[in-house]
């Protein structure tokens, strides 16, 4: 049986993940963007809350044409129960 | 002066040893004075390509470090006389390798060869570093494939931010050497074809080399595949490559791309 006939091309596939991937890769320039925005949220929202860096996440969905940042992070009970994710596209 | 070449890629396995040798051996044939140095302290394999793994005595660490002369580590190819191979320790740790040492053995070899031809270890670090310090012009080594092509946009980065002319604010030459191509899969749609990585990479185009069983066949008998089978395809691939990094211009053919009506209807597939 000849699958190969109805199978999508791949190349194409290949090309646009390469296009997506590498235009983030070269604006980082080797930088760890995600690290360095935890930090600087952390350091940042740190000033006036008490938080537990592990409970800070940034997440990024790069698309063709926009990407998401997620960014989620939790405050204990203690300091008014404030649970915030704030997405926005980049 | 000699021109000093890197052959780097980031990704292992895309060919960099197989090409050092094939393009280096291409040069010499042509009356070229040229030395290929193995970089991949701790991993050499260059000595092996080349056939000439039984005679290693004094490798590059032992030149850097003092503890042997240059004439002593080269090792004179024995098919093509104007081939030198400088080879890698295969014991030592790789901070034996000083960027001191290498500058200086660097710029004597540039003294005596035309060619000085680095081949690089896989990765990042400081061995592939190294081994494009003092280059003037790179060869990134690419397969289609969208790891090998990741990595070799990482090593293009590296190269107009790490090596010497880069500090200096000078333009280092980078090529593509895009290898184990298979024109049919790329016709098809099934492999990222020559112009996908070309706009990818935006890096010129130094040659295409097919993918073929020859190459295996000549690293199994230890020759450069330019002097082993100088008229298979990839050998001729090589050979305009070499030319091109000599400055001439040479058309570009896709190997095997264009296949016949005959084959087409045979369903053959390009040796």
């Amino acid at each position: 049986m000849r699958l190969g006939f109805f199978r999508r091309r791949s190349a194409p596939v290949a090309r646009e993940r390469l296009q997506i991937l590498l235009e983030f890769e070269r604006r980082a320039d080797g930088t760890d963007l995600l690290a360095l925005l935890r930090d600087e949220i952390i350091t940042v929202i740190g000033k006036h809350v008490t938080l537990e860096p592990d409970k800070v996440q940034v997440k990024i969905d790069r698309g063709k044409n926009v990407s998401m940042l997620e960014v989620d992070v939790e405050v204990p009970n203690s300091d008014g129960a404030l649970h915030a994710t704030l997405i926005r596209a980049m | 002066m000699g021109k000093v070449v890197v052959v780097t890629s980031g990704k292992g396995g895309v060919g960099k040893t197989t090409s050092t040798a094939a393009l280096g051996a291409e040069l010499a044939r042509s009356g070229q004075k040229v030395v290929v140095i193995d970089f991949d302290v701790g991993l050499r394999n260059l000595d092996l390509v080349m056939g000439a793994e039984r005679r290693v005595v004094f490798d590059f660490v032992n030149v850097v470090q003092g503890a042997a002369k240059l004439t002593q580590a080269l090792i004179r190819d024995k098919r093509v006389e104007t081939l030198f191979l400088l080879p890698a320790s295969q014991t030592r740790d790789k901070e034996a390798l000083t960027e001191d040492g290498v500058a200086r053995v660097i710029r004597e070899l540039r003294q005596k060869f035309d060619w000085v031809i680095c081949d690089s270890p896989a990765g990042i670090e400081r061995g592939a570093t190294l081994a494009m310090r003092h280059a003037d012009t790179a060869i990134v080594v690419t397969n289609p494939e969208v790891s090998s092509v990741r990595d070799s946009d990482r090593m293009i980065g590296l190269l107009d931010a790490k090596t010497e002319k880069a500090e200096k604010g000078e333009r280092i030459e980078k090529h593509l050497l895009l290898t184990r191509y298979d024109a049919g899969r790329a016709s098809r749609g099934e492999m990222l074809n020559v112009e996908d990585v070309l706009e990818i990479l935006s890096t010129s185009l130094l040659g295409i080399i097919p993918e073929s069983e020859e190459v295996l066949r000549a690293s199994n008998f230890g020759c450069p595949i330019t002097i082993s089978n100088p008229a298979s395809g990839p050998a001729r691939a090589y050979a305009d490559a070499a030319r091109r990094l000599k400055g001439e211009t040479v058309a570009m053919n896709i190997p095997n791309g264009r296949r016949g009506i005959l084959n087409k209807l045979f369903g053959r597939r390009a040796a």
